[in-house]
């Protein structure tokens, strides 16, 4: 074999590996969805897809799984979450790419980063110590501090630097044209961040917050620490609406985490049609968040 | 004007706090964990493993071995897929004439955005149905991290990325000139060139296998022991921190174990930082 | 075509398992240097046997340094699947094994190694000593509200519970419930740790949980006027007792045998007794 052969050889190989490497992804996407499916068939079969996701009552020792307060728990944490960490996350971010002086942001950024990185086991703990106690000051009936309130202000500070972080990104991604126009047209800093630069970022803004929804519902271990994983469907403890987040509820995840280890049979398919379910969720919303994301660009 | 500068002041003002509060919430969780923990860490904190059962005493030794296992091997599985699928996306198919492959990249593009918003539970899911019962391995380090790879490829890919595409085309160009194929001029001269890129991506995946609990809760099975071989169970750090704080007397212990996992990701953060402000230094 | 894609499908785990090589190789070779002859068993399943387990396991390795005993959680049902299957050497069970699980497998072995109470605790802030096995039942379903009814001082009750499947709750669902379920609106933790947790910390709390975790951060609560000890268990006016057992596939052999002969005798049940939990005789 020639040099010259062998190494046209080699090229060939390298490509075909590496092509291979780069559809990784894709196969493990299909394996994970076809054997979480498979799985799930038998729950499916047995319970059927409508009455899982209308009923509201989960008791598999008495043969009834409803998940639909599970999918209200999960919703509205998330909801929380975003209504608490948002602002916050987007405050962030415009302080970080227009406002704050070059000392400030070293600071700022890399404690973004290391919230980032603390593990959702150790914001549980912090969950289950601090903010559980807390929560549990506020006074109304039946308020033990677990619940939708204490896990989303946990989740709240999970999502943060994903929030923070993309939109940073989508505000400095807006041309310096703009914002000299608008300076050379008299404008402030002020009006040139809020009438030119946050309305230009806004679709990579929307992504961000999209994504960190994904996220959120994805979340599992700081959730079953902090959320109580009652199956009901939360209500308001008092007469005040907002007292819904008192109340304890469950996630998809959580169901999950909390009764994989124990079950069986149907109850154990039914686990992971919870998965699918979770699963399918959380695509639509990944990929609602790349289409804003891609129609921001193109426009 | 002087409404308008009021409304800027104002709304810097907010700016200002906002900012400010990120900062205070850092200091707050991490402070609280370190003030918690840090009285209990001694030199027997790293060196016993726990034992005593339900009274969670001794140290974290066990742990670091496990959670050290488990990032040689999860990383060995997912660096050389993501490294592979990064070079294929970046070198092999940005200036492709064919419309299959046009397709292919499409398709893996949309496998890694999928795969990296799939919540951990699932992979722990999808774990424990295939690798742990259909396929008899067990709860083991290799069925855990075989799940945990998953979890990290997306971020190798993307990092991997990023190194290549801020190695200059000339690089390329002129190897390419001088008669290297494609390979040789990715494996002599552009992986080189993104090594420090790439090494930050993999330290940011160890750092999310060090961190991750709900996948390894479900595959890795919770054994303190030290473990002796890939089809032992283990028990990572992270892992040792729930089953301190959910399943023993020993709260104490779980802050202490908490503390130590934070500081790991405060020196692996500091490292990564450092590496890529070099990186940026070398191209400023 | 076809043949092309199966060949890439077969190609991953290859390059898995080549890639994966390197830190497995070293690693039995040194266990195996240390000692002449390591054996391994691997015991898996009910997190509430587990500490209990790895204390009897830390305590036979003091004797017979050969033998390593590997624990690992999953829960009951898991530990008698993975005896079942032979994917462990011994499961754990905080329950009786189910009639289904028999028919499933009828080679499985069982060996009760303790048994466990399990007691109703409260937060100390409550002031009911002991309640009726009629309204404990109540209490649990959701009847009973507030502690007003039950002879205290009138405050609303809070329950907690094991989440389903548990063998701590099933058991309990058995001995206590008959065929009432447990409320709804209870707080519900995946371990008798995170139940005596969330008990201490919130007032007016109720929960079950096994002996072997009952400490002074909750208050035990008499049922029909007996205490959770082993005194009123073996005396058998405690009512609320289940098995902990250890399931095999077939008669155990081997190092699986002698461990579990280790736990039966003596020395094992003193372990067992000291922890909290009630010898077998």
């Amino acid at each position: 074999m020639t040099p010259g052969i062998r190494r046209t050889g080699i090229e060939k190989t390298m490509k075909m590996v590496l092509m291979i490497s780069a559809l990784a992804s894709v196969l493990i996407v299909l394996l994970i969805f076809l054997f979480t499916a498979k799985e799930a068939m038998p729950a499916f079969r047995e319970i059927g897809i409508g009455k899982m996701l209308s009923d509201t009552t989960w008791r598999p020792g008495n043969n009834q799984f409803g998940i639909l307060a599970m999918i209200a728990g999960s919703g509205l944490v998330t909801l929380g979450a975003v209504f608490i960490g948002v602002p916050l996350a987007l405050g962030t971010a415009v302080f970080l790419s227009e406002i704050a002086p070059l000392w400030v942001a070293k600071i700022v950024r890399p404690s973004i980063e290391l919230l980032a990185g603390i593990p959702s086991v150790v914001y549980g703990l912090f969950g289950m110590v601090v903010i559980v106690p807390w929560v549990r000051m506020i006074p109304a009936p039946g308020n033990t501090g677990y619940g939708l309130l204490s896990a989303s202000i946990v989740l709240a500070v999970m999502v943060l630097p994903t929030i923070a972080n993309i939109s940073e990104f989508a505000v400095r991604s807006v041309p310096r044209g703009y914002k000299e126009g608008s300076m050379a047209l008299g404008a402030t800093k002020w009006e040139t961040i809020s009438r030119v630069i946050i309305p230009a970022a806004k679709p990579g803004i929307i992504s961000a917050v999209v994504l960190g929804l994904g996220r959120a519902l994805g979340e599992t271990i700081a959730m079953i620490m902090v959320i109580g994983n009652s199956v009901i469907l939360p209500t308001p403890v008092t007469s005040n609406p907002l007292s819904i987040f008192l109340s304890r509820a469950r996630t998809l995840t959580g169901n999950i985490a909390v009764e994989i280890s124990y079950a069986t049979g149907v109850h154990e398919s039914a686990l992971f049609a919870t998965g699918v379910i979770l699963f399918i969720l959380i695509m639509l919303v990944n990929s609602s968040a790349r289409f804003l994301m891609r129609k921001g660009a193109r426009s | 004007m002087n409404k308008r500068s009021f409304a800027q002041n104002t709304a810097f003002g907010i700016f200002w706090l906002t900012g400010a509060t990120a900062v205070l919430i850092m200091v707050f969780v991490v402070g609280y964990i370190m003030v918690k923990g840090l009285p209990g860490i001694s030199a027997d904190f790293f060196t016993t493993s726990p034992r005593g059962g339900l009274s969670g005493e001794g140290g974290i030794y066990s742990t670091i071995v496990t959670t050290f296992y488990m990032i040689v091997v999860t990383l060995a599985f997912a660096t050389p897929l993501g490294v592979g699928a990064a070079i294929y996306l970046t070198e092999y198919s940005a200036n492709t004439e064919s419309r299959v492959v046009r397709k292919l990249v499409i398709l893996a593009r949309f496998g890694v955005e999928t795969l990296a918003g799939v919540p951990s539970i699932i992979f722990g899911l999808f774990g424990y149905a295939l690798f742990v019962t259909a396929l008899n391995m067990g709860f083991s380090i290799l069925s855990a991290s075989l799940a945990g790879a998953c979890l990290i490829i997306p971020v190798i890919i993307r990092t991997t990325e990023e190194a290549l595409k801020s190695v200059p085309a000339g690089y390329r160009e002129g190897s390419l000139a001088l008669g290297a194929n494609r390979w040789e001029t990715t494996w002599k001269v552009v992986l080189p060139a993104a090594f420090r890129g790439i090494s930050t991506g993999v330290l940011l995946s160890a750092g999310r296998i060090v961190s991750e609990t709900a996948i390894f809760f479900v595959t890795l099975g919770g054994s303190y022991r030290v473990p002796h071989s890939l089809m032992s169970g283990g028990r990572t750090m992270a892992l040792h921190v729930y089953y301190l704080a959910m399943e023993t007397r020993a709260f104490d212990k779980a802050m202490s174990t908490a503390a130590v996992l934070v500081g790991m990701i405060i020196l692996m953060n500091l490292i990564i930082n450092t590496i890529t402000s070099r990186i940026s230094a070398k191209q400023g | 075509m076809k043949r092309k894609i199966a060949g890439l499908i077969a190609l991953v785990p290859v390059i898995l398992l080549g890639a994966c090589g390197e830190p497995g190789d070293g690693t039995p070779d040194d266990a195996s240097a240390e000692s002449v002859e390591t054996v391994e068993l691997s015991v898996v399943g009910s997190t509430t046997v587990q500490p209990l387990a790895e204390l009897l396991s830390e305590a036979y390795e003091a004797i017979d340094p050969n033998v390593l005993v590997t624990v690992s959680g999953g829960g009951s049902s898991v530990g008698v699947k993975s005896a079942s299957e032979q994917t462990a050497d011994i499961g754990m069970a905080s329950r009786e094994i189910k009639d289904s699980e028999i028919q499933e497998c009828p080679e499985i072995v069982v060996h009760t190694i303790a048994r466990d109470g399990i007691a109703i605790v409260s937060s100390l802030d409550v002031d009911v000593d002991g309640v009726t096995m009629e309204e404990a039942r109540k209490i649990f379903a959701g009847e009973i509200t507030d502690w007003g009814e039950v002879g205290g001082t009138p405050g609303m009750i809070t329950i907690a519970a094991r989440e389903e499947g548990s063998g701590t709750r099933s058991a309990f669902e058995d001995l206590v419930m008959d065929d009432a379920f447990i409320s709804e609106t209870a707080i519900l933790q995946p371990s008798n740790g995170a139940i005596r947790t969330t008990i201490a910390s919130t007032p007016g709390s109720i929960a079950f949980i096994s002996f072997g975790y009952l400490d002074d951060s909750t208050k035990p609560m008499a049922i029909d006027g007996a205490l959770p000890t082993s005194g009123n268990v073996n005396a058998g006016t405690y009512p609320v007792v289940r098995p902990l057992n250890m399931v095999t596939y077939g008669e155990p052999t081997g190092a699986a045998a002698e461990w579990l002969e280790f736990i039966i005798g003596e020395d094992g049940q003193a372990i067992v007794a000291a922890e909290g939990y009630l010898p077998v005789n």
